[in-house]
């Protein structure tokens, strides 16, 4: 987890709520892939099929605000986002994504930072986003190591069982 | 130095011998809360753990209440998956078939499990309700669950803390939803993000327990994690009536360190909404009064008490719902209605032309009972107004106290209560 990630930028804007993300509509569906088919719906109706073209989410102020619904991380996982980098994350969200297994990265960026379809090279042990396509840096402040350690452990779930067994 | 309240909380429930902002500390939960995310995601993630036990099934307090009764037959086999897992880890305080209830946020603390001084989570975002108190009370997701069923522990970063000094008294029209609206569009839906929200001062204490729990409901619209109101003589006659269990109230140190101060006099709170498609999208009654609407619901874990249905009851007594506008009523507990049918309240919702449900969180999350179609406008004493929230993605939410909702069904329009109060 703490080697490079690389991937395509998707951009979106501030306050993307858990409701944006999976509609109230989807959330008795009990097979997580149909589920994750509407991801965004609302926003982007070409989302989940476009997935390889921007796997890295670029978000505003806010990201993931409103319901605990963990689903909301989770249709992510399930499509194969690779992290989330966003002006400022709502506290849930940003619990269930690491539990999850999912960096979240806190970072001012603006227009010029970042366009939709840029490759980018992460890099959480220096605390640095490589944009390929830009050729520009952009440096960020590194996960505390209480939480590198639970991404280092895909998510706490996986860190729990271990914990158990031992 | 001295602590808030959400320091001394955290720190009684570590093993800690000190604690400061910003640190991760592991902690002891009190009491854990779920609802259909059980059926969700819960059981999914608890079977990888591969153990057969609960930490403690006597502090987990599972309630059915988003799909209540199940309206499609996904949330019918939701709630079968829900009730199998209660089941088998023989959970004490299982109300999987109860669906009388009513919604886990007033029934939990109805039932005295919401005490001073405890450490509660909740498997939804509105669990910060119990705030109202005087305990430290936050939702969180499935697999923090999952971690809270194996080990009654979970991880916490202690957060910084926001005082907010209420002086004076509410003017008549003017109700607690107004107040939290107003501070929730003030510092806007990211101004406490990760911060422990203190309300003290002689206005907090002019609230009702039901207008606190309002308040308590809504601090995480502005991204808070806890929202606590200071004890007093009002929460300790409510508690006798609740509980026997021994519980310690907790107030701050004098010394203890605030982030930020915010001062409001109530006095000076006016009835407002909070426009589509933000709780933090705040404007004064005056700037929205005349959009027509096609619906106004009354319910939810903000605002579905008595003093919310006593209000509507003033103000509709002896008239009639708007011919073009539905108004949907649903207590927020199965005791409230009660209390609302000896009161003659529902006859008065009946005779005026509302639907009256049973309890359940149905048409807040668009589930049932009063979806809205497309380009629809309700006006509503929910807590969220995000687009497609309550249905259609075109549908529009106005968030709003419970008088200006009643008062909005009977004009047809967004209507100012003080008219008639």
């Amino acid at each position: 987890m703490l080697e490079k990630i690389d991937g395509f930028a998707y951009i979106l804007g501030d306050d993307i709520n858990t409701d944006d993300i999976v509609p109230s509509h989807t959330l008795t569906m009990r097979d997580t892939h149909e589920m994750a088919k509407c991801t965004l719906e609302f926003i982007d109706p070409h989302f989940a099929k476009n997935i390889d073209q921007g796997n890295i989410i670029i978000a505003g102020e806010n990201f993931g605000t409103g319901s605990s619904r963990e689903e909301a991380v989770n249709v992510f996982k399930v499509l194969g986002i690779k992290a989330i980098i966003a002006k400022s994350f709502a506290r849930i969200y940003f619990r269930n994504l690491i539990n999850l297994g999912i960096p979240g990265i806190t970072v001012n960026w603006n227009e010029k930072t970042f366009s939709k379809g840029d490759n980018l090279e992460i890099s959480l042990k220096e605390g640095l986003i490589f944009n390929k396509t830009k050729s520009s840096k952009l440096e960020f402040e590194k996960l505390p190591k209480f939480l590198t350690k639970i991404l280092e452990d895909g998510g706490i779930l996986n860190q729990l069982k271990k914990n158990l067994e031992n | 130095m001295g602590y808030t309240i959400a320091e001394k909380i955290l720190l009684d429930h570590s093993n800690l011998k000190e604690i400061s902002p910003g640190q991760f500390i592991d902690c002891n939960i009190d009491f854990i809360m779920v609802h259909e995310q059980l059926g969700g995601r819960i059981h999914k993630e608890y079977e990888k753990l591969g153990i057969d036990y609960v930490w403690d099934p006597d502090k987990i307090f599972f309630i059915l209440d988003h799909w209540v009764p199940a309206p499609t037959i996904s949330a019918a086999q939701m709630h079968q998956d829900c009730r199998k897992f209660a089941e088998k880890y023989k959970f004490i305080h299982n109300f999987g078939y109860q669906l009388d209830k009513g919604i886990c946020h007033q029934v939990l603390p109805e039932m005295g499990f919401s005490r001073p001084g405890m450490l509660i989570v909740g498997s939804d975002s509105h669990t910060t309700t119990y705030g109202a108190f005087n305990n430290l009370a936050t939702g969180i997701g499935a697999t923090d669950v999952s971690v809270v069923f194996a080990t009654g522990k979970l991880w916490f970063r202690v957060p910084e803390s926001f005082k907010i000094i209420m002086s004076g008294e509410f003017n008549k029209g003017v109700m607690s939803k107004d107040f939290i609206l107003t501070l929730i569009g003030n510092i806007s839906t990211k101004g406490a993000i990760y911060k422990s929200l203190e309300f003290h001062g002689q206005g907090a204490k002019t609230l009702s327990i039901d207008g606190r729990m309002t308040v308590s409901n809504m601090v995480v619209e502005a991204g808070a994690k806890f929202g606590i109101f200071l004890p007093d003589k009002k929460l300790e006659t409510w508690l006798a009536k609740r509980t026997k269990e021994p519980y310690k109230l907790i107030t701050p140190d004098k010394e203890s360190v605030y982030e930020k101060i915010l001062e409001y006099n109530l006095s000076e709170i006016t009835p407002v909404v909070a426009k589509p498609s933000n709780p933090g999208n705040l404007a004064r009654i005056e700037e929205v009064e005349g959009i027509e609407i096609d619906q106004a619901f009354l319910g939810r874990c903000s605002n579905g008490r008595m003093e919310d249905l006593q209000i509507a009851a003033k103000i509709i007594k002896g008239n009639s719902v708007d011919p073009k506008t539905r108004l949907i009523i649903i207590p927020a507990s199965k005791e409230i209605y009660k209390e609302a049918l000896q009161e003659g309240l529902i006859e008065i919702f009946i005779n005026a032309g509302a639907a009256v449900g049973n309890s359940t969180c149905g048409p807040c999350i668009g589930g049932h009972l009063g979806v809205l179609g497309s380009e629809e406008i309700c006006i509503s004493s929910t807590n969220r107004n995000f687009k497609g929230r309550m249905g259609h993605p075109t549908s529009e939410v106005y968030l709003a106290s419970p008088a200006t909702v009643a008062y909005s069904a009977l004009k047809g329009k967004i209507s100012d209560p003080r008219e008639v109060l």
